[in-house]
């Protein structure tokens, strides 16, 4: 969509510059896919900006603040081992219940916050969208990527949790930011998708509570994804979330099988949405001030 | 010899008029394309407008160009475009240098934020660096007048030591080129001075700037060159001089100014302009005494009115309401109808006020007009030397004070 150049050398029909100096074209868009990494570069100052405020902002004006970061989890994890360990008696891949759903809900918790925060990101940030020029894919990027602090402390209670709980880390570790890296894109992939439709129908906002409902359904939260028969396993691969889970409690804990078979599908499923994220999020950048 | 940093040739820029709002519901895009599926192909052709029409403009380096025009003629559109913020339909510009764009006060300012976070974050989004906010922090906090209350979040502070931040931080944003639209109107009277001021420094500093402003006073002051936009075209572009002159006749004449508000049929009356009787010539639009005054407001009648209603509203830079009235039972005969409106004193702030005034017949609405300039008060100051405790009034008071 874009065909803003900014170049330092640019083809200038008028008076000669200075070296150095910057030319911006500006025309009508043209070109139906463009991704301008290297402004994304120059305006990390911005996104390093808007990730701080947001963390900052975040906990304002409660009563125990940032202790939410651990509070919600907790409860979330407690009130699951209470149900689903205690009386439904899941199983849990041989192990203690409580660990085996609290290695689930600290990512889930940043995938479910930050896929939200993501697609109420244009609307939140309207004024500004249409009262300033920035790479507006800095907006998406900046709530995927403010989700992870939140994450950081709930993902240290994790580790003395698990600690505590007598299970040592195994080498499996050093894997654990690839699953991380694999949630960030899917909140980034979907997030593009949302933020860019919930500016132009406010709808999004009223289902996202649903999408979320229905996504922590369907990913291995609160039961085990061996429970899922094994013909509809390629088809429960499709979430990519569910290799995300496998996986990240598979490199914590060293126990059970590598996922590989539902990360393969995870990975292949995240490129295609993230890229047509990126495509679909592009189209709509050039006129989203005119339309959020 | 100063060379074009900007240059636009044949800009134009078409919105869709929506009667369905801006967020359309997704139900409804649905069902309009359940109800009938291929327009979804089709394209069913939108009602639009163009905003802009082929609209060309040169900038020198250095030089500070006016704007100026009607609501909705255009201005905000181009620096819109130029600011990268929306893009063209058709043309193209180019521009040398960085751009920043000064769009309104306070962007990017959150509440809970302290004012020293806030002057981070806005001078991020306006695109300074951090080095450069951290370099300039001092000079900010001081140009702002506000050292003691840095580190309080603003939802703590008054619209007044808002303003000034806001307008501190942008104020010291050193683009190459900086684009303004209207965000002088707001703060008081001394304050206003001094970001004038400001930016008159800037302007010898070398520097480019578009300066939108519907208050002529200022355009005059700051501007080299100014441009008349009209209905999304150059309408004249020359010395400032010039064009605000035959701006303003244009505004105030009821003949000229029939030929900007155009009559169609669907309107059976117009407000054509307005100003103030006994004004100079040359500034009709602008309140050098606090009374007694008369404004008078020219209505071209198309067919006659009868059982009329007709209200007025003045609001202050904020939006706010400061006065409103109304009659009924009005019959205006068909040709020109001045309403007149006499002030014994109209003891308000100085600023600009926009005037509204509406008129109806057999209860259905004829015209709604904000009136074009705004009202301009530069009378002299009876009030408290600080923004927050000067209040809404400016009246003068006698003080005295005897032991008893």
């Amino acid at each position: 969509m874009a065909s803003v150049t900014s170049n330092p050398s640019a083809t200038s029909s008028l008076a000669k510059r200075q070296p150095g100096s910057l030319t911006l074209r500006i025309e009508p868009p043209r070109t139906w896919f463009e991704l301008r990494l290297e402004e994304l570069w120059n305006y990390r100052e911005l996104l390093f900006f808007l990730v701080w405020r947001d963390v900052k902002v975040r906990y304002k004006q409660t009563a125990i603040g940032v202790s939410w970061v651990i509070v919600q989890p907790l409860l979330t994890m407690l009130v699951a081992t209470l149900f689903f360990g205690k009386l439904a008696k899941l199983p849990s891949q041989g192990l203690p219940y409580s660990v085996f759903c609290f290695a689930a809900v600290v990512p889930w918790t940043y995938f479910s916050s930050a896929l939200v925060a993501a697609t109420n990101v244009m609307v939140e940030n309207q004024r500004v969208i249409t009262k300033v020029y920035f790479p507006r894919l800095i907006l998406p990027v900046s709530a995927a990527l403010s989700g992870l602090v939140d994450f950081s402390i709930g993902f240290v209670v994790l580790l003395i949790f698990t600690f505590l709980h007598g299970i040592r880390p195994a080498w499996t570790l050093v894997l654990l930011p690839l699953f991380l890296l694999l949630a960030v894109f899917t909140v980034l992939g979907v997030g593009l998708w949302l933020s860019a439709l919930n500016a132009l129908y406010r709808d999004v906002k009223y289902l996202i509570p649903f999408i979320v409902q229905f996504w922590t359904l369907a990913s291995p939260v609160y039961y085990s994804s061996s429970m899922v028969p094994e013909r509809y396993r390629w088809l429960y691969g499709l979430n990519p979330m569910a290799g995300v889970i496998d996986g990240f409690r598979w490199a914590l804990t060293g126990t059970g099988h590598a996922p590989t078979a539902t990360l393969a599908a995870s990975t292949l499923i995240v490129c295609i949405v993230l890229f047509g994220g990126l495509i679909f999020f592009n189209r709509m950048e050039g006129s989203i001030a005119d339309r959020v | 010899m100063s060379t074009a940093v900007i240059q636009a040739e044949g800009l134009s820029k078409r919105y869709q008029r929506r009667a369905r709002a801006s967020s359309e519901l997704l139900r409804e895009a649905l069902a309009r394309t359940l109800r009938a599926p291929w327009t979804a192909f089709q394209r069913q052709k939108p009602e639009t407008f163009w905003a802009l029409k082929d609209l060309s403009l040169q900038v020198r380096e250095g030089e500070v160009m006016g704007l100026i025009g009607r609501n909705g003629s255009g201005k905000t559109t181009l620096l819109k475009i130029l600011s990268r913020i929306t893009r063209p339909t058709e043309g193209w510009a180019e521009i040398h240098g960085r751009v920043g764009s000064l769009l309104e006060v306070g962007t990017g300012f959150h509440p809970e934020l302290t004012g020293r976070e806030n002057t981070y974050l806005s001078g991020a989004i306006l695109g300074m660096s951090k080095q450069e906010i951290a370099r300039k922090f001092d000079e900010i906090v001081a140009f702002a007048e506000i050292e003691t209350f840095i580190d309080t979040p603003v939802k703590h502070y008054s619209s007044g030591m808002f303003v000034r931040l806001a307008f501190a931080v942008a104020a010291h944003l050193e683009p190459e080129i900086l684009l303004v639209d209207e965000v002088l109107a707001v703060g008081d009277v001394k304050f206003q001075k001094k970001c004038l001021g400001k930016m008159g420094d800037v302007a010898r500093a070398g520097r480019t700037i578009i300066l939108v402003s519907h208050q002529l006073n200022q355009i005059r002051r700051l501007c080299d060159r100014t441009v008349w936009v009209e209905s999304g075209a150059v309408r004249q572009n020359g010395p400032t001089a010039e064009v605000v002159s035959a701006y303003e006749t244009a505004m105030t004449s009821p003949e000229r100014g029939s030929a900007e508000r155009s009559f169609d049929n669907q309107h059976s009356a117009r407000f054509q302009s307005w100003n103030l009787v006994g004004a100079p010539s040359d500034s009709p639009h602008t309140l050098a005494s606090t009374g007694p005054i008369t404004i008078r407001f020219c209505l071209d009648v198309h067919t006659p009115i009868r059982h009329g209603h007709h209200g007025i509203t003045l609001y202050n830079a904020e939006r706010q309401i400061v006065w409103g009235w109304a009659t009924d039972d009005l019959n205006f005969p068909r040709g020109q109808v001045d309403l007149v409106y006499e002030f014994p004193y109209l003891p308000i702030k100085p600023g600009a006020y926009s005037l509204q005034v509406s008129l109806w017949s057999d209860g259905q609405n004829v015209d709604l007009w904000d009136a074009v300039p705004d009202l301009l008060v530069a009378t002299e100051n009876f009030q408290h030397r600080r923004d927050e405790w000067s209040g809404y009034l400016n009246v003068p008071s006698v003080f005295s004070w005897n032991p008893k």
